[in-house]
């Protein structure tokens, strides 16, 4: 059957796993979701993912693709239904490049900054804005980052719709000033509008709960 | 597609650069190489990578393209009558992507860690981890390879390019620690791709050999209390 030849293994509030939920659904594609516990992980998580011990991991046929962002590559490649990616191959490098910035640059260094204290919480979020306005101008006059269509970037900088403001919540701190970061913050608008993100969003006071109750625990890398 | 006009912003000794390099070679492709000066950023490479400053980038008909796994990528897409450099399945290619990932993530900041440990003990347990990741990736050798002489099979590929960039200076590191981070014992299949790896023809001009590496590696801990360059 359709919906058992995929299989997503991801945590609710993971946007790395969210992006590829995003990307199964605008493709169409069914897939059976299993939900993995990260603080009591499976025998099927370290089974397969024995490298990095994390989700999401995609089952397809069996075959097993790790990391969000190759996993939208390979998603990109099996389904053309909505593609994700720019057919040529500057703009694909354009993708990737700010996709790995992104990444390094903002999602992975994003909540140790908001959630960290006193002095060291100013340095790492001055550096943090500072790598935000790049971003900003990336997206400067577009109206996504995969311009007149959500794209691969898009999903790839879709954290920061959703998940940002719940760390500046419980962070208690502003990032996302509207007069700062214009372009961002009219693409959050229209991105948290697209049908199919709208309704794949984890619950907003559901996501506070879980990072306010990280934030009293000694961080950890997940 | 039309070839135009290619130029590498980059310098010999920097594995990143020796990636694009080989992925060039490859491909047959023949380009300007811009060597940017030991300690000092160009005009070029400050406006071609303005967001992170550094080699390699690759300028095609005055378009910059930066990251050497990127970069990797776009010669396959752009020079597609020449060998392919990722696998042509889908699964395939998420593998060597991923590895390539491992390498650039897990790997390489070991070899930094063991650079900067202080001490036996320190570089004793340095050693330790790197073998340990060596030894994944042989297995992932084994996987990949599939009896095959490169982990891209019976040519080199991206995963091979991504990971045999680093053999200079991981011999440069063996030699002046006097230790063996790849051995017959644990990573057999390792140690005889390497050997194959560097003398392929798309890389064999290009790895600097050991000893420039060491002459560079001296100068630039003369240079470590100067302000950083890349």
């Amino acid at each position: 059957m359709a919906s058992q030849e995929v299989k997503l293994l991801s945590l609710w509030v993971s946007p790395f796993g969210h992006r590829v939920e995003w990307a199964l659904k605008l493709k169409g594609v069914e897939y059976e979701y299993i939900e993995e516990d990260i603080f009591n992980k499976s025998h099927l998580l370290l089974e397969l993912n024995p490298v990095h011990k994390k989700v999401p991991v995609l089952i397809h046929h069996g075959k097993v693709i790790l990391e969000s962002l190759l996993i939208l590559e390979y998603l990109d490649e099996k389904w053309k239904e909505f593609p994700l990616l720019p057919q040529d191959p500057y703009e694909k490098a354009i993708v990737r490049f700010w996709a790995n910035f992104g990444e390094a640059k903002l999602l992975r260094p994003g909540w140790p900054a908001l959630r960290s204290q006193g002095d060291e919480k100013e340095k790492a979020l001055k550096l943090w804005i500072e790598d935000l306005e790049k971003i900003e101008g990336e997206l400067k006059g577009k109206k996504f980052f995969g311009g007149e269509t959500i794209g691969y970037l898009d999903l790839a900088m879709g954290w920061i719709s959703y998940m940002l403001p719940v760390w500046e919540e419980v962070g208690c701190s502003t990032i996302l000033d509207p007069k700062k970061f214009p372009s961002i913050t009219a693409w959050t608008e229209k991105f948290l509008s697209h049908p199919v993100i709208k309704e794949n969003l984890p619950p907003r006071d559901k996501m506070v709960v879980w990072f306010e109750k990280r934030i009293k625990e000694p961080f950890s890398a997940q | 597609m039309a070839t135009g006009d290619v130029k590498l912003l980059g310098a010999g000794a920097s594995p990143y650069v020796n990636r694009v390099q080989i992925a060039l070679n490859i491909k047959s492709e023949n380009y300007e190489f811009l060597e940017e000066k030991l300690g000092s950023k160009s005009e070029l490479l400050l406006k071609s990578n303005p967001i992170h400053k550094k080699i390699p980038v690759l300028i095609h008909d005055d378009k910059p393209i930066c990251e050497s796994l990127v970069i990797v990528q776009y010669i396959d897409d752009v020079w597609t009558s020449g060998p392919s450099i990722l696998p042509s399945d889908p699964y395939d290619r998420a593998i060597a992507r991923f590895w390539a990932a491992y390498v650039d993530d897990k790997w390489f900041p070991l070899m930094k860690e063991l650079r900067m440990a202080e001490g036996e003990e320190a570089k004793a347990a340095a050693i330790e981890k790197i073998v340990e990741v060596l030894v994944v990736l042989e297995e992932a050798f084994v996987k990949c390879s599939k009896g095959k002489a490169f982990f891209g099979g019976d040519s080199i590929g991206f995963l091979d390019i991504a990971f045999g960039s680093f053999l200079g200076w991981l011999k440069v590191t063996e030699k002046m620690g006097e230790m063996r981070l790849l051995s017959e014992a644990k990573t057999p299949n390792l140690v005889e791709w390497a050997e194959r790896f560097c003398c392929d023809d798309a890389v064999k001009d290009v790895l600097p050999k050991t000893e420039k590496l060491i002459e560079i590696f001296k100068i630039m801990q003369a240079r470590a209390k100067a302000p950083p360059s890349n």
